[in-house]
């Protein structure tokens, strides 16, 4: 009975790591190109680390709630590259809009945003507008960040978009510009 | 035996978590509570010749009102059927009517002479996106009953069959 009680926790342990692993598989099974819609060049996009849900350029929406509740952890900039519109329904509390990241405008204000900053800055980019595999600019300014030679970058990974991920899961927002 | 039937109801519970995991991943999502049965917020938009466009012009209609925009892939995905649907069930009151959450003209212009769209588009905005309980990913579609309410609300790329099923059957309601 000891030894069915074992093999049952064990099992169950397997379950509940396998349910945790699937949005990676999800995010490689999209490859997180941004389709068709992307603007990046294909050589950025080969240079920077791949972005794949649970790599370590990632951070998720609770994990970020953390950092921005903390007293102690270093606070992030944390930079919108999504669409306007979305940004000025909702976004996080001390988030800069920056522009979209899959147009060129969007990276122009990128690196005059960043330009000025030490390299191991520690940058949070966001967009939160379709689902992960489906967005377009995320990674053209991960990518960018990258070229830059920024080594502290992370992206806030939203599985579905910024509602569902992070307004409806009660995290803080605010509206405007 | 007890131990096999102990495995079998472990390999279902297995599956199960995995299937739920999957599921919580997935494209397909339920935003806030959707304001079904409500009446549908009015507006008046702006469309891309630069009319207006008036929601209440369209009541006795089945109205699909789809936010969208030229960067979404999902949503590019979807247009192709809007387009059928708008052509197969114009004779009988369905009035499909897109929102760009672009943030400009532009694109939605050359977007919808590429994809020959055949029903009126606007340009949304954050009035409109919040009457709508938000519009923080897309797309999303409503599907307005001829009596002017909300009948269903899709967040996520929708399910085409599902939804020309919601549309034939507020056809049908007299």
């Amino acid at each position: 009975m000891k030894e069915l009680l074992k093999y049952c926790c064990f099992v169950v342990a397997l379950a509940i790591l396998a349910a945790r692993v699937v949005p990676s598989r999800q995010a490689l099974a999209n490859g997180f190109s941004g389709g068709a819609a992307s603007a990046e060049p294909a050589q950025a996009q080969s240079a920077a680390p791949d972005l794949a849900s649970g790599s370590a350029q990632l951070i998720n929406p609770e994990d970020l709630f953390n950092i921005i509740q903390s007293s102690k952890a270093e606070k992030p900039l944390i930079l919108n590259v999504g669409p306007s519109l979305l940004y000025m329904q909702a976004h996080i509390p001390g988030s800069e809009y920056i522009g979209a990241g899959s147009d060129a405008q969007g990276i122009e204000s990128l690196r005059r945003r960043v330009r000025p900053l030490p390299h191991n800055k520690f940058i949070v980019l966001y967009c939160g507008c379709c689902p992960w595999g489906h967005c377009p600019n995320v990674r053209p300014a991960y990518n960018e960040l990258h070229k830059l030679g920024f080594t502290n970058v992370k992206v806030l990974y939203i599985a579905d978009n910024f509602g569902t991920d992070w307004v409806y899961k009660g995290y803080p927002t605010i509206k405007g510009q | 035996m007890r131990k096999s039937v102990l495995l079998v109801v472990l390999i279902i519970l297995v599956f199960s978590i995995y299937r739920v995991g999957w599921r919580g991943s997935g494209r397909k999502t339920s935003g806030p509570p959707a304001s079904v049965h409500s009446v549908a917020p009015d507006f008046t938009l702006q469309d891309l010749e630069g009319q207006p466009l008036e929601l209440a012009n369209y009541r006795g209609k089945v109205v699909m009102l789809d936010f969208w925009a030229t960067w979404c892939t999902p949503c590019r995905g979807e247009i192709p059927h809007f387009v059928e649907f708008q052509d197969k069930y114009r004779e009988q009151g369905l009035q499909v009517i897109g929102i760009s959450m672009d943030d400009g003209p532009k694109p939605v212009r050359e977007f919808s002479q590429q994809f020959k769209m055949n029903y009126p588009v606007a340009m949304g905005n954050e009035k409109v996106a919040a009457a709508y309980g938000g519009v923080l990913g897309l797309p999303i579609t409503f599907l307005i009953g001829r009596d002017g309410r909300v009948a269903a609300k899709y967040v996520g790329e929708v399910q085409i069959p599902i939804l020309e099923q919601g549309i034939e059957s507020l056809l049908q309601a007299k």
